[in-house]
């Protein structure tokens, strides 16, 4: 337990990461798999943020590419939403299973 | 052991064990609740790295908005009182499989590069919202002749090029404006095409 | 505060110490404010409807009215419905307050007395208290209850769409002073009442008066208490809570009222200045008592500002959801985005001298319409009945009644 670095950011970073992918990948919930995006965004952004601590040459860009991604997630958790409630009034269900019309 | 050590290992403990709540909850509303812990201590962590700015961002646009439309999507979504999500033992199996070796695949990066293990942060002279305001307009340095040019600025050899946010920054209003109204189209609605 | 306990604690110790002495004080502060004010809320609602709300506990006035009230919750049966999510029904009362005393972290209650002096502090507590509403919305999914769950939709609708012209009217002053550091904004103010922001032009005052309609809505006081509509949703996202958690939601209530009332304060109204001196306090009477006096002074600007809003919540009958919402969305927001692009305008194109001197009649017009006003209510009869009069409000018969 020696001080904080920059690899123990990086690790949370994919900590945060893997639970993202893994929850797009178990849930058939619409919602839950917005949410696991949510989650690997986050766990990006704590790695910019990090390196922006850590590294004089990404001192600025760091902050401003978290920035950006936190607003971006916030655009793509808007559309996700509209698509999920569209879906819904197509198959009265959120499951994303059932969307396989177009399965050969 | 320093407070901001201290500091970080319950801000990073609580963030990561939401992060695993999120997963493994059966339950939408509570995988939200997690989320929202999980994103409250990165803005936490946020804090802790000197990146203010980011961070009650972070609060702002995730936790106040974000996270409140989703819950909102599950309450407009939602068909019994409580929405579950039922995942299979097996599904399970592979998930933790494939997690552990993603997650690590990452460390392994993350600890093979002996760069980041030396690592010191970087003293904050100045507050980030000053730096980042600055950055977004293109103002290079702190200095009087700094140009207000917003391009790249190569003024001393082997300093490094700074580029402004400005156009991105503008890009990426005109992307929130167009996802307002797309966001509005798909939701409008509509006479359900089939009745169930 | 850590310069202090720093020789007596060393300097591993005094941070963290500091730290926990100065959230303690405001879970004080916001606990006994919140006591106080459930008191005059029940005074000023008794009050404007002709009645003398709480006389009994506590002496002629009621004082110790909220302790027997929160004694009398303490001891409730806690009770959790059967139908509801046992872990979003316990957890929504403590994130909703938790949310508004985070807000309370940022705030200055005078020149430098603030628990951590953040750069970005207005963003700040505008940040945490819009998490304020997802405890709100977990209790009204959790409940299990159909009353809670229209309560918990129409409070997400309602918070989220009423940020957005919040946030922008807060922007205004922002943009006009040029820092988001509130201890500063509050410094930028001193002097007499033509200094404040909100003379400064007329865009900032119009802004003032946007901004507090939106706060009260976004604070869920009537006439946009829609979540709690007790004519329609029995009582809204609270109606399964009872005992100390209901108590927490009125807690949070109130301190986010405290918070919303003393970020105008410190943004448009001169922060911890009275307004009748032409410097700080702290010049006139020593570093001690003039840091004293600006906090005194700073809490009873908030407390007038909360005042109005109960004012404005026993005046006004309560709006329909629809009606709330396009109050926002056709009204406000546009109104808003106006005001920031014609602040900004005005800063770029009026003439200094206008700049400089416009705040002098503004203010000075402000000050003399309340001069009239409270002449009016001294000494003057009002046309329209005594209705505007406080003086025989004592001695009407109501009062004889209530009395016997």
């Amino acid at each position: 337990m020696t001080d904080i670095g920059l690899t123990h950011y990086l690790v949370l970073g994919a900590v945060l990461f893997v639970c993202g992918v893994l929850c797009m990948a178990i849930k058939r919930n619409g919602i839950g798999i917005l949410m696991g995006v949510e989650l690997v965004l986050n766990g990006a952004n704590v790695n910019f943020v990090a390196f922006a601590q850590f590294s004089p040459t990404f001192q600025v860009e760091g902050q401003i590419f978290a920035l950006f991604v936190i607003v971006l997630a916030a655009a793509e958790a808007a559309i996700a939403l509209a698509i999920v409630l569209n879906f819904y009034n197509n198959h009265l269900t959120v499951d994303v299973d059932t969307a396989e019309e177009l399965k050969g | 052991m320093t407070l901001a050590a201290s500091l970080f290992w319950l801000v990073a403990g609580v963030t990561a064990a939401s992060a695993i709540g999120v997963v493994v909850t059966q339950h939408i509303v509570r995988a939200a609740v997690w989320l929202l812990f999980s994103l409250a201590g990165t803005a936490g962590i946020f804090f802790l790295l000197g990146a203010d700015f980011v961070a009650a961002t972070q609060v702002f646009v995730y936790v106040g908005g974000t996270l409140v439309l989703v819950v909102f999507g599950v309450m407009l979504t939602a068909q019994g009182p409580f929405v579950s999500m039922k995942t299979s033992a097996v599904e399970w199996a592979v998930a933790t499989v494939v997690g552990l070796l993603l997650f690590g695949v990452l460390v392994v990066c993350v600890m093979g590069e002996p760069a980041f293990q030396q690592a010191q942060p970087l003293k904050a002279d100045q507050n980030s919202s000053t730096v980042l305001g600055k950055a977004f307009l293109g103002v290079v340095e702190a200095t009087a002749e700094a140009p207000l040019t917003g391009v790249a600025d190569r003024a001393e050899p082997g300093a490094r090029t700074r580029v402004a946010y400005l156009l991105p920054f503008e890009i990426v209003s005109v992307h929130l404006l167009v996802v307002l109204v797309g966001a509005a189209y798909l939701a409008r609605a509509k006479r359900r095409r089939m009745a169930a | 505060m850590v310069e202090i306990l720093a020789p007596v604690l060393g300097p591993d110790l005094a941070p963290p110490v500091a730290g926990i002495i100065k959230a303690l004080v405001l879970v004080a502060f916001v606990a006994l404010s919140a006591i106080f004010f459930i008191w005059l809320e029940r005074k000023v609602a008794g009050r404007i409807q002709d009645r003398l709300g709480p006389t009994r506990v506590g002496g002629k006035f009621g004082w110790l009215q909220t302790i027997a009230d929160g004694i009398k919750l303490l001891v409730k049966e806690d009770i959790i419905p059967a139908t509801a999510d046992q872990f979003l029904f316990r957890a929504g009362p403590y994130i909703a307050f938790c949310a508004s005393f985070l807000g309370f972290l940022a705030l200055p209650f005078g020149n430098g007395v603030v628990a951590q002096n953040l750069n970005i502090a207005v963003f700040f507590v505008l940040a945490v208290l819009s998490v304020e509403v997802f405890g709100v919305i977990l209790a009204g999914y959790g409940s299990g209850s159909k009353w809670s769950l229209f309560g918990g939709m129409r409070e997400a609708a309602q918070v989220v769409s009423y940020e957005v012209p919040m946030a922008i009217c807060v922007l205004v002053p922002v943009l006009v002073v040029g820092t988001m550091n509130l201890n500063r904004i509050g410094q930028m103010q001193a002097g007499w009442f033509f200094s404040w922001n909100v003379f400064r032009d007329p865009f900032l005052f119009a802004a003032f008066w946007t901004y507090f309609t939106c706060a009260t809505a976004s604070c869920k006081r009537a006439p946009f208490d829609l979540a709690e509509a007790e004519s329609e949703l029995v009582a809204g996202f609270h109606t399964e809570y009872s005992g100390l958690r209901w108590s927490f939601f009125f807690m949070a209530e109130y301190a986010s009222m405290f918070a919303v009332s003393g970020i105008a304060t410190l943004l448009f109204l001169g922060g911890w200045h009275t307004g009748l001196v032409p410097t700080d306090l702290t010049q006139l009477f020593g570093s001690i008592a003039g840091n004293v006096l600006n906090v005194a002074v700073f809490i009873v600007k908030c407390w007038l500002l909360v005042f109005v809003m109960m004012w404005v919540r026993w005046t006004l009958p309560r709006l329909r959801i629809d009606q709330v919402m396009q109050t926002c969305l056709k009204y406000l927001l546009p109104i808003s985005c106006v005001l920031l692009l014609g602040a900004s305008l005005w800063q770029l194109l009026m003439p200094v001298f206008v700049l400089n001197y416009l705040r002098y009649v503004i203010g000075g017009a402000v000050a003399c319409g309340w001069l009239a006003l409270l002449i009016r209510l001294v000494t003057g009869k009002p046309p329209a009945g005594e209705a505007l009069s406080l003086g025989p409000a004592l001695g009407r018969p109501g009062y004889e009644l209530a009395k016997r």
